[in-house]
Formats: C-alpha cells, structure tokens, sequence
C-alpha cells in the first residue's frame, strides 16, 4: 500500500454523437473529470448503472481509448505514450462475456498462448508447458488445451479468459462485469478463483459490476459512478455502512439480500436516468435526489473529504449546518418508518452495521 | 375460500433434438392460488423458462407436452386449438418476457402493440382500446402517456420498454401474468421499480404471478411461495419463509451459499460452490438428478424415483433421500469441518 499503479488525473472522455437526422453533433461526456488512484495490491470495485461511463472508464485504463483531457498513468507513465505492448505486459482485462470474448476458431491452447506470442516471448518451446500450468491453475484440466470454447461451458470459458489474462503475469487486472453473464454456482466458483490468484500473485484488481454484492464481497475501496463522474469514494467497509451520498444510498437501498419478508424497497429514484448529451444542471443528479435543495441545481457540487475518500455533494458543505443535514436525514428516516418497507429497509442497515462491527 | 387460478399436475416436456429425446421438464406439479406470487427458481438450462412456454402452449414444434392436469381457473387447457389457446393468451394469461429489447416489435409503435391484445379480444373501439393504453401506462409510472402512444420502441429506454411490456400483459385484465426474468436486463435501480410496480399492480389487480428468476434476492423478496428447479425437476417447493429460514434440499442450501450477503457473509472469504456441472437432459435418468454433485449422495440417491417428503407442516417439501434430522445434522458436520 505504498504507491499508486494507476493513477487517473481530472480524465475526460468525450464522443461527439448525432442527435438526429440532419440535426450534427453533439458531445457526449461519457466520463467526465474523473480523478482516481488505485494503490498497489488493492481491489478498487467501480459500481453504476449502465450509461455511467464505467466502461468507458476502463477502456481508457487499459489503453484502448485516448482520452481527450487527463492524464492516465500506468506506473508512472502516460498509457497513451506508451508502447501497446509494454501496457498490455502491466494491465490486462478479463470482459464480461466468456461467449463472446473468446474466438469461436481457436483452440484453447491458441487462445491462452497469444499472449506469449504478441510480447515475442524468446522461449516457444515452453509456451505449452506454461499455458497448461496456468490453466491447471484457474481450475481447467490439461486435456481441454487442443478443445474449442464451443466445446466447454460459461465458467469454464470465464477460466479460459483469466488464464489468458495472467500467462504473461500482470500486475493489474481490470474485470469489466467478470461474472454477470454466469449462473450463481459458477459465479462463487470464479470469484474463489479470482481472491485465490490475487494472493498468489499479488495481484491489483479493478473490478466494474453492477452487482453491489459482488463488489461488497471483493473490493477493499469502491468508487460510485454517475454520469461520468465519481460521486463518491471510500473505502468498502465506510462506504456500505454509511453511506454519504444520496445515490449511493438509493443503490445500497436497492439491492435485494435474500431475506424474505422484507419486500421490496421503493428506492425513490422516481425520474428515469438523466440523458447523458443532455445532463441536468448543477449537480446531475438532482432531478432524481430525495434530498434536493435549492442550490443543487444551480451550483456544481463541492468535493468533500470523508472518512477514507471523498462526495461531492452539497449536503456536506460547510455552510450547510451539521444540525440542518441531520435534521434532514431524521425527517427523511422518519418519513419512511411511515410505510412498513421502509422501516424493513432502515432495519436491514442497522443489521448490516452491527454485523460489520461485530467482524 | 382460496380460488385455484392454475393447477398443473405431472407436466412433461420432451424436446427432440438430434442426440436423442431431451427431457426439459419432467412430471412436475405445483399451483397458484387467486393474488398469489409463485417463484420459479433454477440456473439455466433447468427448464424454467420451458415450463412457462408450456403453460402457455408456446412451445416449438419439436416439443411434446404432456400432462395429466392443466387447468386454468377450472377450464382444462390441454387440448385446446390454437385458435381457442390464442382467444386465452393475452385475455387470461399473460406473458412478460426477459428482453424488452426484443419481444416489442420494432416496425410498430409501441400505441399499436398495446391496443392489439384489446381489440383482439375484446369487443371494444379504437378509441376506447386506446383509452385504456394511456390509463395503464399512466398506472405504471409512464409520463405523457398520451404522446408516447405515436413511439416506437427504439425511441423508449430499457426500463421504459418494460413498463410498456407490463402495461401491455395487463391491457386485458388477465388472472395470471407469466414474467419470465422480467428485469434481467435491467439496472439494480430500475429493477427494484420495476419488482415494486408489479406488487403493486398485483395486489390492485389481484391477480396471480408466476416469476421465473434465477436471482434468489428477488426470489425471496417477492415471492409467497417458491419452487426452486434443478435439471427438469422441482427439488424443493414452499412458502419463501420457510425455503429461505430452512432450506432442506442439498442444492437449494448449495444455492444459498453461494451467493455473498452483505453483513452475513464475511467480505473476501471463500464462497460456497457447488462442484461439477448440470447433468445432460438427453434420455432417462434414474434417481436425484442433484446426486452427482451432492457432498451428501449415498448409494440410494441413485435408485429409482426419490419421493417428495415434508420438511414442515403447511407444504414445504422437499425430493432427497435425506430426512430434516439428517440433513441438519450433514450441514454442522460440514460447517464444523
């Protein structure tokens, strides 16, 4: 936990897409200043809805998209100066969809080899040798080295993908939704396989998913995306037993545990997800927030420091008293005893915190 | 008195496929009450989303069904035409499909697809057909419904095509809706909307739901009972309460294992994971179709049928050779381990 692999400073992403027939082009700030440092050895989980620029995100990450204002440093250096090769050696991606992620035509053992053969690795002779012990170490038998990924099944094609991702021993990994598209069982398996290889090589996870709960079980630190831009920070266990900004509060809200009889909660989000070439002023989420005040539609948010990150939000400024923010948080809780869901959901944090306490 | 909207009893589905017969769904049972939510719960390939097809008689040709009871609200709809089965779908039983992307049709605007099921069925105008879209999608949440009736489909977001997809199943008033992975494709957020809007429309309504899923955190939210299905076979069936407080079959505790729960689960620990893989449907198999993967399979597991037992009182069943007693006894040996 010394110093920074990746280091994200003020990037911007901007497409230029139409906006209808004969009508041009308008910029889309798909990320949109957004400033982040992930510490060696750490697991940063990126949560958002769809549309949030996460992909995005990591796109820029790995190389593969320049952004148009920012820096993006890998170790150090800018990824955009420098060689393809020698970032892919540092950083490699495991994609959400083993379906389609991996070709139809190559065999497993082309597949899990290309990787030696792209950095011209000087030994061919152990290529094999190398591919089936990393192999035996995801978890695949030798014997599917000469098969075709048509031939095995989502996880074992998952497996396929991360052996393909360390044969060369990266540093960083960056998972992009690494287990949305596999069945419960398989999803602990290849989340197993991910802690087990992180310890064995030390490795730096960046992980984007949609699944709060995966990220709560794997991140050290999360970041919470909306409309391109971090909206809060902290590490995992500050973050999910107190959350600071009302929409990472609305998304933990949503998240439905396995626990009957709590029903489902009503998350408050009444407006629809904001059109990104279009973004509401102020803070962009403000047409959606329970807790809305005047200025938030007039001014940008500041960033606030919390404990172990950042929110960028108005109810935390300091002209906004203490006693103000929390008597609007009271009123709100005391809004939503009202209706018994609620209550359930308020009861569902508390347990939440006490049990991280408890650890 | 409770109302019996559906009663399905020993429903099979065989599909040919070039390697043999596959055997998709094989003889289950179950029921659903007036108001009640059943949850049908599996991994892929288990045959749920065949089961609901069947139900609706939407199966491909290649597929046999057969059961020895099908009723819907005390009508027996096994040997109904097409023409008869097609007067049902969309005025008694309704359909919601997974991806809202596909199942609404792109060359019509979505005001067209709502009315069709209307005037289909229903002797009514144009305008009181369309009187009615606008009153349902009003209900589920859509602003301007008015003008949104002239959309089409591509111009509507994911979460908006559901709410579409909903309001249409509801267009006829239908004693039973099917949603098969009804939010699947959707953000947590919108799903949570989207899960909440239909118990509300439900419990208005009244009427009964039948939701396939393979996401257990819906399940138990939503659910009043819950059958969980493992390769064709319902393995464990009871009250939401009951499945998730004393899971008894060896895959439904497999299940509830695996998933991590916030607060309970210790962040970064081992997961649960239930070894091996789904065994090949294609022709008969004898015994616990869960055996190969069980950590608890004994010699009997593989010999003919296993019976349902009780695990409690009130319908909670479950298909092991395993008692309660043992079972119990099986998971501390392996917690203690």
């Amino acid at each position: 936990m010394n110093k920074p692999v990746i280091e994200v400073a003020d990037a911007t992403k901007t497409f230029m897409v139409s906006a209808g027939f004969m009508r041009g082009k308008m910029p889309l700030h798909a990320v949109n200043g957004v400033s982040v440092e992930v510490q060696q050895g750490e697991v940063l989980g990126i949560v958002g809805e769809s549309g949030c620029g996460k992909t995005t995100l990591a796109r820029m990450m790995l190389g593969l998209l320049d952004p148009t204002s920012g820096a993006i440093k890998v170790n150090g250096q800018p990824v955009h100066e420098v060689d393809r090769l020698e970032v892919a050696r540092q950083l490699q991606p495991i994609f959400q969809d083993p379906y389609s992620s991996l070709n139809p035509r190559k065999s497993i053992g082309d597949i899990v080899t290309l990787p030696l053969k792209v950095q011209g690795d000087p030994d061919p002779g152990t290529w094999k040798s190398r591919a089936e012990e990393m192999m035996e170490l995801v978890g695949l038998p030798r014997r599917v080295y000469n098969n075709y990924p048509s031939q095995l099944s989502g996880g074992q094609r998952q497996r396929v993908a991360i052996a393909r991702a360390l044969i060369n021993r990266p540093q960083i990994v960056i998972c992009d939704e690494p287990t949305s598209a596999l069945d419960v069982s398989v999803q602990s398996q290849i989340l197993n396989l991910l802690q087990d290889l992180r310890k064995e090589f030390g490795l730096t996870y960046i992980i984007i998913s949609h699944n709060l709960a995966v990220v709560e079980h794997m991140a050290t630190r999360v970041a919470v995306m909306y409309l391109g831009r971090i909206v809060e920070q902290a590490d995992t266990e500050s973050l999910f037993s107190s959350p600071k900004h009302p929409y990472t509060e609305a998304l933990l809200g949503s998240v439905l545990t396995p626990e009957p009889g709590l029903g489902v909660p009503d998350t408050h989000l009444g407006a629809a997800y904001p059109n990104p070439i279009d973004p509401p002023s102020g803070c962009t989420f403000h047409p959606r927030c329970a807790k809305v005040m005047d200025r938030c539609s007039k001014q940008f948010p500041p960033i606030i420091p919390t404990k172990g990150g950042f929110v960028e939000c108005h109810l935390y400024a300091d002209d906004v008293k203490p006693g103000k923010v929390a008597t609007t948080r009271r009123r709100t809780a005391a809004a939503k005893a009202k209706t018994g869901r609620a209550a359930t959901v308020r009861k569902t944090t508390r347990k939440r915190t006490s049990a991280s306490k408890g650890k | 008195m409770v109302e019996r909207i559906l009663e399905v009893e020993r429903l099979s589905v065989d599909i040919q496929v070039p390697a043999g017969m596959l055997r998709a769904v094989q003889g289950i049972d179950f029921h659903v009450d007036r108001g009640e939510t059943l949850c049908i719960v599996g991994e892929s390939g288990c045959g749920k989303s065949i089961t609901a097809l069947s139900l609706m008689n939407l199966l491909p040709s290649s597929a046999i069904r057969s059961a020895n009871k099908l009723e819907l609200d005390g009508q027996d709809i096994r040997n109904l035409d097409e023409r008869k089965m097609s007067d049902l779908r969309g005025d008694r039983i309704a359909m919601i499909f997974q991806e809202p992307m596909t199942s609404l049709n792109p060359a019509y605007t979505i005001g067209n697809q709502l009315e069709e099921a209307m005037l289909r069925h229903r002797n009514v105008s144009r305008s009181e057909a369309r009187d009615r879209a606008v009153f349902l999608l009003e209900k589920v949440g859509i602003t301007g419904a008015r003008g949104r009736l002239k959309q089409y489909p591509h111009q509507l977001s994911g979460g908006l095509r559901q709410r579409v997809m909903i309001a249409m199943s509801l267009m006829c008033g239908p004693d039973l809706i099917i949603a098969d992975e009804p939010t699947t494709a959707l953000d947590v957020t919108i799903q949570a909307q989207i899960l909440h809007l239909l118990a509300d429309l439900q419990r208005e309504f009244n009427m009964s739901l039948i939701l396939i899923t393979h996401d257990l955190g819906i399940v138990a939210r939503v659910a009043d009972r819950v059958a969980v299905m493992y390769a064709g076979e319902f393995v464990e069936t009871g009250s939401a309460d009951e499945v998730f407080n004393r899971p008894s079959h060896p895959y439904t505790q497999g299940l509830l294992n695996c998933i991590p729960i916030p607060g309970k689960t210790k962040r970064g620990a081992h997961l649960g994971a239930i070894p091996g893989i789904v065994p090949s449907l294609i022709g008969y198999m004898e015994g616990c179709h869960f055996a190969s993967r069980c950590q608890f399979a004994q010699d009997d597991c593989l010999r003919g049928d296993i019976a349902f037992r009780d695990a409690a009182k009130g319908g909670h069943e479950y298909r092991c050779v395993l008692s309660p007693a043992e079972t119990a006894r099986n998971i501390k040996k392996a917690s203690a381990a």
